[in-house]
């Protein structure tokens, strides 16, 4: 027993505890990096734009230089298409989304903007000049506009409706006009 | 007559000097594959994550080295190419992330952690040491003092005396 005694007495003269600041400053950091951590997830796992929600505004640089903003087609029916020139599916549908933007160019009502992604200029000018692609198209630096609507792969377009709020998502190729204007249509109603 | 000498060197200075430049275009170096891939190993292209773009197969990834290749035959630096991918296609980019703002806590936190963890170690093991060295010590020096009489648990000494019995 005495035995026993003195190596409890032992592990209590040699097992120091840490100060107290230290704990408290240890805790505080693990706390903070946890935080850290669960804001990260939280920011990563947030969905895309849902249907009838309002669509927060971006900026695009156009190819040719000019500063378009989101804001400033308030009112009018707007129609973002993702793209890239080395996507196949791109090429398919380039045909039909430059054949609608004919159709609503003369009334102003409807607003074409082309989002490049993830692609080298040159290659997209060449893309632009192979369809004929008319209305405003601007890369998407740092990929901002496409995290920001959470795309998952192109092409992709998002109709957004003149109040603002996303109307339509449409992942994949247009096949057709009329897919795209039936569409469109009901919106500018 | 002075002028037209003076034409006729005007223009044989103009070929030489249009011939030299040719020579000069002909010898600039086209970056090789290797230094192409030099700088493409350092870059990831978002579209295909975690492949390198200097192994990525596919035709973004070929569009994006072709890039490289012009901006190397242009004389940029492989930081300025880089930089131009950051600046275009964002962060996610770089193999690395740049060193700044919360991305210090990638460079910092490992190193802090295992230092952290080497010291707890050490103190643990410096504990067990020292408890396992400790009984041998002890026969030597004064074993530690019975706790007075009256301190001594009637429980505690009901036990010992029964194990004293047995014994």
């Amino acid at each position: 027993m005495k035995e026993i005694m003195a190596e409890q007495a032992t592990t209590t003269s040699t097992g120091k505890r840490l100060p107290l600041w230290v704990m408290a400053v240890s805790f505080t950091g693990l706390l903070l990096f946890l935080a850290l951590i669960a804001w990260g997830l939280r920011r990563n796992q947030a969905g895309p734009i849902a249907i009838g929600q309002k669509v927060p505004g971006f900026s695009l640089t156009t190819f040719d230089g000019q500063a378009l903003k989101t804001a400033d087609f308030s009112g009018k029916v707007l129609v973002i298409n993702f793209w890239a020139s080395w996507c196949q599916p791109c090429e398919q549908e380039a045909p039909a989304l430059e054949q609608a933007w004919q159709v609503y160019k003369p009334e102003g009502q409807v607003v074409f903007l082309g989002v490049d992604y993830v692609d080298t200029e040159p290659q997209a000018l060449a893309f632009m000049k192979k369809f004929g692609v008319s209305y405003p198209n601007g890369p998407d630096l740092r990929t901002i506009i496409s995290q920001m609507f959470h795309t998952t792969g192109v092409p992709e377009t998002y109709i957004l409706d003149r109040q603002g709020k996303l109307a339509y998502v449409k992942k994949g190729p247009f096949l057709s006009v009329g897919e795209l204007t039936s569409v469109v249509d009901e919106l500018v109603k | 007559m002075r002028v037209f000498t003076w034409a006729i060197l005007a223009l044989a200075l103009g070929l030489i000097i249009l011939a030299g430049a040719r020579v000069v275009a002909a010898q600039a170096p086209t970056p090789s594959d290797d230094d192409v891939n030099a700088v493409a190993r350092e870059l990831y292209c978002p579209v295909c994550e975690n492949i390198p773009l200097d192994v990525c197969p596919t035709t973004a990834c070929a569009q994006w080295r072709d890039l490289i290749r012009q901006m190397l035959a242009q004389g940029k630096s492989k930081e300025e190419i880089k930089q131009y991918f950051v600046a275009q296609y964002g962060d996610r980019v770089l193999a690395e992330p740049p060193r700044t703002g919360l991305n210090w806590l990638a460079y910092g936190l490992p190193p802090v952690v295992f230092l952290v963890g080497v010291f707890l170690v050490y103190r643990g093991m410096r504990g067990v040491i020292a408890r396992r060295a400790k009984p041998a010590v002890q026969p030597a020096v004064q074993p530690m003092a019975s706790p007075p009489e009256e301190n001594v648990d009637p429980y505690l000494a009901r036990v010992e005396e029964e194990l004293r019995k047995r014994d």
